[in-house]
Parts: C-alpha cells; sequence; structure tokens
C-alpha cells in the first residue's frame, strides 16, 4: 500500500495489469467454475433439462405425431416399438415391416410402441413425465420450505421450542414413511395434487434435521454473535446470516430429495395408489406391467410387452440417476471443505 | 448405562403416544367406509348396516373412539349399559352425567391392538402370522447386504482410484437410483419367464403334502432378497470404503506403517475393525428399515408378509389392522435406534454414555 502510494505511475501500471483487472472470484463463481470442469454433472443437467423440455412440448410432439395421451386403439394394442422397423426401412435392410405397421397403426407412427389399449407409449412418457417430475418438484419445494422453516426456527431458537419440535419429528419419523404414504394414499385416492401434499406433508423431517443441525452450528459462529452485538433482531440474523450459509446444504439436498420423490411417487403409482388412470405418470405406466410378464406371441414365442416393461422403468433410473449426479457435483462445487479434502488426502496405503 | 437406557424408554412412551395420535387421526379422518367389507352382501338392510356400525363404535366422534382404541374403554351418552354389557364387556352408567362406560378388556394401553373389521380376528394373531415370512426376508437381505457390501466397500477403500473402485461407486450410485419395483419385476422377467431358473414369486411352491423343502424355499427367497438388499449393498458399500479411507489416514495407522507392521496386519487388525464403528450407527435402523421397507417387494413377489398385511388393509380401510400394523412398525423403529446407541456406546468406548 505504501509503495503505491509513494509512486503513482506503478499504481498506474497495476492497474493497467489485465491480471489485476479480472473480476473477483466469489464464492458461487467459484463454485460455477467447479462444475463447469464437471463433465458427469454437466451431461446429468443436460439429461435433465431436456427430459423437463420434452415433458413440457408433450402436447406439441403430441400434436405432430398425430395421436393425444389416452387415444387407444384396440386393433393396435401392444404393437412393437416403430424405431427399430423405421431405421431398417429407411436403410433398406427390411422394406416392408415398417410400412406394414404404419398400415396397422393407421398411419400413426408409434416410436416407443403401444400400450395394452393401443396408447402411444412415446406420448403417454412425455406427459407421464409432466406429472411425475411436476409432483416432485412441486413435493421437494414444500419438504424445502417446510423443512428450512422447522428446522431453521428449531437450531435457531433451541430450547423449550428445539425440543418440542424434536419431539414431533421423532414422532413422526418413528412411523416407517412407506408405510405411512401407502396408508394414505391407499384410503385418500389422491390426484396430482393432493399426492404432492402427502408426499411433502411426509417427506421434511429429513431436511429439518439437516438444516437444524447445520444452524446450530452456524449460530455459535463469530459473525453472528457480532450482528447481535450491534443490535440485530433475530430474524434478521436468522434470513441474513443463518440461512444463507446452510444454503449449500439445502441445494444438494434439494437435487437428492427431488430423486427420492420421484422414486417414491412411481412406487406408489405403481402400486396404483398414487395418481388415478388413466392420467399416465412413469409408476402408473408400469402399474399392469406385472400383468405383462408372462404375455407372448402366440406364434413366434416372442414377448409382447417388454418394451412396455423396459423402457417406462429406464426413464425413472436415468432420471433418478441425473438428480442424484447432480447432487454429488454440487456438492463438489458448493462445499469447499469437501474440496480442500480432496487436495490434502493422502492416498491409500500400497 | 443402565440409567441411560431407561431414560431413552421413557422417552419412548410420548413418541409412541404421538404416533398413536397422528395414525389415529389420519385412518379414522379418511373417506370410505370399512362396514362396506363385512356387508357386501346386497340382501344385508341398511338398519343391520347401522348396528354393525353402532356395535363397532364407528358411529362416534373420532375422539372417543381414539379412547375406545387406545384404552379399552367406550364412552357413550344415555344409560345403555344393556345394549352393550356382553360377556367381555362390562358396563356402568354413571347417572348424573348421563353417560355409560363400557369396558371391554382391550386398548392398546393393555397390549391389546384390537380385532380386524375385515377378518374379525385379533389383529395380533395377523401380525403373529405374517411376521415370519417379512423376518425371513428381511434377515436374508440383510446378511446379502452385509456379506456383499463390506467387502466391496472395504475393497474399493484399498484399491482407491482404481478401476474396481470407480465401478463399485458408479454400481453403488445405480444401485440407489434403480426403482426397486422395477428392478424387482426385471428379474423375475429375466430369471423366471425367459431363462426359468427361479420362481416368479410367493413363499413356496403350492404342494399336497405341505412338508417343508429347504431348496424350493431358498429357490423362492432368492429374488426378493437381491433385490430388498440391493440398497442395502450400495449404502453400506459406500459408507465403509468413506469410513476405510479416512481411518486410514489417522496417526495411528501413519504410525503401523512407519513401524512396518505389514499391510494386511494394518488392513484386518487395526483400519477394518475401526471402520466398522460407524456402521454400528446405521446397522441399528437398518435391520428395522429392512422388516419395514418390504412392502412393496411383497407386493411384487407375493411373498405373503407384513407389508401386504398392510397394504391390504389400507385398501380394505381396516382401520384396527392398520394401526396395529403402524404401532408395531414404530414400536419395532424406536427399539431399533435404542439398539443403535447402545451398541455405539459398546464397540466405541470414547462415547460411553
Amino acid at each position: 500500500m505504501t509503495v503505491a502510494q509513494a509512486d503513482g505511475s506503478a499504481l498506474a501500471a497495476l492497474t493497467a495489469d489485465p491480471q489485476l483487472q479480472r473480476k473477483p472470484r466469489t464464492y458461487w463463481s467459484m463454485a460455477l467454475q467447479t462444475l463447469r470442469r464437471d463433465l458427469v454433472t454437466l451431461v446429468a443437467i443436460g439429461f435433465l433439462v431436456s427430459m423437463a423440455a420434452l415433458s413440457l412440448s408433450a402436447s406439441i410432439i403430441s400434436r405432430s405425431i398425430g395421436v393425444g395421451p389416452n387415444d387407444t386403439n384396440l386393433e393396435n394394442a401392444f404393437q412393437q416399438p416403430y424405431l427399430g422397423p423405421y431405421i431398417q426401412w429407411r436403410t433398406g435392410a427390411d422394406p416392408t415391416r415398417a410400412p406394414l405397421m404404419l398400415g396397422k397403426s393407421g398411419g400413426v407412427a408409434h416410436w416407443l410402441g403401444t400400450d395394452q389399449l393401443g396408447r402411444d407409449q412415446f406420448v403417454r412418457l412425455l406427459y407421464g413425465g409432466r406429472v411425475s417430475l411436476g409432483i416432485a418438484f412441486a413435493a421437494a419445494a414444500l419438504t424445502l420450505i417446510l423443512g428450512v422453516t422447522v428446522g431453521s426456527v428449531a437450531g435457531f431458537f433451541g430450547g423449550v421450542v428445539d425440543d418440542a419440535i424434536m419431539w414431533f419429528i421423532n414422532t413422526l419419523s418413528s412411523i416407517p414413511g412407506i408405510y405411512l404414504l401407502i396408508i394414505v394414499t391407499a384410503m385418500f385416492k389422491p390426484n396430482p395434487v393432493t399426492l404432492t401434499l402427502f408426499l411433502g406433508l411426509f417427506g421434511w423431517i429429513g431436511t429439518a434435521r439437516l438444516i437444524r443441525g447445520n444452524v446450530f452450528k452456524v449460530r455459535a459462529l463469530d459473525f453472528v454473535l457480532a450482528a447481535r452485538s450491534v443490535g440485530t433482531r433475530n430474524a434478521r440474523i436468522m434470513l441474513q446470516h443463518v440461512i444463507p450459509n446452510s444454503l449449500p446444504i439445502i441445494i444438494v439436498n434439494a437435487a437428492i430429495d427431488i430423486g427420492t420423490l420421484i422414486l417414491i411417487e412411481s412406487a406408489l403409482s405403481f402400486l396404483g395408489l398414487g395418481v388415478q388412470p388413466p392420467t399416465a405418470t412413469w409408476g402408473s405406466m408400469l402399474n399392469r406391467a406385472n400383468n405383462f410378464l408372462f404375455l407372448r406371441d402366440p406364434d413366434s414365442g416372442v414377448s409382447l410387452a417388454l418394451h412396455l416393461l423396459s423402457i417406462p422403468g429406464i426413464l425413472i433410473t436415468l432420471t433418478v440417476l441425473a438428480l442424484y449426479l447432480i447432487g454429488d457435483g454440487l456438492r463438489d462445487a458448493l462445499d469447499p471443505m469437501m474440496k480442500n479434502m480432496g487436495l490434502t488426502s493422502e492416498s491409500h496405503i500400497e | 448405562m443402565g440409567r441411560y437406557v431407561i431414560r431413552r424408554l421413557l422417552q419412548a412412551i410420548p413418541t409412541l403416544l404421538g404416533v398413536s395420535v397422528i395414525s389415529f387421526v389420519l385412518v379414522y379422518n379418511s373417506p370410505g367406509d370399512p362396514i362396506l367389507i363385512r356387508t357386501f352382501d346386497p340382501n344385508i338392510t341398511q338398519e343391520t348396516r347401522e348396528v354393525l356400525r353402532r356395535q363397532l363404535g364407528l358411529d362416534q366422534h373420532w375422539t372417543l373412539q381414539y379412547i375406545s382404541w387406545f384404552a379399552g374403554i367406550t364412552l357413550r351418552t344415555g344409560d345403555v349399559s344393556e345394549e352393550f354389557t356382553r360377556q367381555d364387556t362390562s358396563c356402568t352408567y354413571v347417572a348424573f352425567l348421563n353417560f355409560t362406560s363400557c369396558d371391554n378388556g382391550g386398548g392398546i394401553l393393555r397390549g391389546n391392538l384390537g380385532t380386524s373389521i375385515a377378518t374379525n380376528q385379533a389383529v395380533w394373531d395377523r401380525i403373529v402370522e405374517r411376521m415370519p415370512a417379512t423376518i425371513e426376508l428381511g434377515v436374508s437381505a440383510l446378511l446379502v447386504s452385509l456379506l456383499i457390501g463390506l467387502p466391496l466397500g472395504i475393497l474399493s477403500a484399498v484399491r482407491q482410484g482404481s478401476l474396481f473402485d470407480n465401478l463399485v461407486r458408479v454400481l453403488a450410485v445405480i444401485g440407489n437410483a434403480l426403482p426397486s419395483f422395477w428392478f424387482g419385476l426385471m428379474l423375475i422377467y429375466i430369471f423366471g419367464v425367459v431363462l426359468g431358473w427361479l420362481p416368479t414369486g410367493s413363499r413356496r411352491t403350492v404342494s399336497l403334502t405341505n412338508e417343508f423343502d429347504l431348496v424350493d424355499r431358498v429357490r423362492h427367497l432368492i429374488l426378493p432378497t437381491f433385490v430388498l438388499a440391493l440398497g442395502g449393498i450400495a449404502l453400506l458399500s459406500r459408507v465403509m470404503r468413506t469410513e476405510t479411507l479416512e481411518v486410514i489416514r489417522t496417526d495411528y495407522i501413519r504410525m503401523a506403517k512407519a513401524k512396518g507392521v505389514a499391510a494386511h496386519r494394518i488392513w484386518f487388525v487395526h483400519a477394518f475393525r475401526n471402520a466398522l464403528i460407524p456402521l454400528m450407527t446405521i446397522l441399528g435402523p437398518a435391520i428395522f428399515g429392512v422388516l419395514s421397507g418390504a412392502v412393496i417387494i411383497e407386493t411384487i413377489f407375493s411373498w405373503p408378509g407384513m407389508g401386504r398385511l398392510t397394504f391390504s388393509a389400507a385398501v380394505q380401510r381396516d382401520y384396527p389392522t392398520v394401526l396395529g400394523a403402524v404401532m408395531f412398525f414404530s414400536l419395532l423403529t424406536i427399539l431399533g435406534n435404542l439398539l443403535s446407541d447402545i451398541l455405539y456406546g459398546v464397540v466405541d468406548p470414547r462415547v460411553r454414555l
């Protein structure tokens, strides 16, 4: 400093240096930089975004194919995916099968085949994605709001408030979650909105615990004491200092939460307890699948319904996988402690 | 230690009380009529239904029903002691308050889970009938996940950064993301339908003699066990890998290396044993998690366990059975958490309570 004051021209030279003119690196820009180098997470984000985009444009795509999600065609039930024959047709390997399939379906290209009622699986997957992803994201938002509020209140105020909240959390968490959900969904026969509410209302406990623990940690730090010493109100300390410092945990937790919620929703819908037919969700499309396990073409002995069994499941797995990988990637990017551990970690014993 | 256990057991009382209220409110305020399951016969008149409803107490406010279910004491306005006195119920009429109190000797407070509306059996008998199947499946799944998950985790820590390590980690993430019901269906399709190696469901082959056939039982057990164990394998291998890596960074391992202890001794005597300690915290809840988590797998594999019982009871609106199952599993969960905390103190003397 004193050098710069003594010599103005040196200071000018310093400020002209492009190296020093770069923007300051904040926590978030550093996290973004880590994320940009993380190929796996980028691929996962790309997959999820395209999945969401496809689901959102479901009505446009279904109009261009020329079939709605609930249009049945009993003549054409259990048609195999058109994709393979189409490629064979275009490459000239099999010039007859694809046109025959088109003739049977009335000119509609069922890219991923049709189900037991002749409904187009591809279109139903797109519309089902809307419901499945929508429910999972909305329920995750609800768990976040509830979990962060309850968790930070418990952690911040401690004492009797914390005791009461923890008693409630312990009580609710000693009922096995899946039992609770199966019971309420079996009895209440939910629609997408009530299902979201159930998933959210029974799903916030883990988040609340996590946030509470982190708030305990942050509350003891010096900057909270400093804020308190200048007379900052509780609400302001919580919103300005405590919650922003829990944000990395909240974000990572949210990604994993959404994945888990997709799994739970699909399991409930598979059992026939989730969203009721004919609305398609990825889980409910598998609802009849166990009846189709043994279904074979009487002439050739080929399984008729493998495409109905495999494709929705693969889609669920890939989506959940993408969300878990995003969660992992975000943790690496947002948690500087983990990053340091990675640098200084002493490797294995040989 | 003894005082700690007693304190924890006492803490379980308000928790169980809360569980009973929450589950009762949810179940009894749901739409649907449990009487329907008893009265499928169209010849039954509306009057009979009302009588049945009154006998079961379903015409009362849910708070009174809760007291009846919880304490075994039914309260009714007016003098109805004549109507409700039976061989197992004693009623007394309190004239100045104008209500009748009937003690039917039951109530979960006295360890009686009530009678199933659907089958008229005692709920406890139904649970006892179904538990062996669930325990059989749960224990075998837990053993499989320990036997596969732990070695995988340790080996991938030993070979950190190798192809094997990366493969295990990738498989663990995929194992977590697989919907268990779909994975089960695919396994049934591959091994049961296409290859025909294993049965597609249920606990044993139906036979006239009803003899116990071990090979047949094991064959039926393989697929559901593996599906149920998958999550455990993924979890255990990940936790075990992290813990082992953490332990080998400690000073005592460095010390052992420095004084020239053989690598296998470092692994098995020092690293492995200490890495096992944190596992205790997840093992207790895992045991009971496995017992209660099998609902979906039991449904796919037609496994006659607790999960299917609860599922069908919920669909039939058999309130006492549903509530009995919830109370039972909540008790198991609380005991599981307590057990794992105690075990933690036993294996790690630093956390003596």
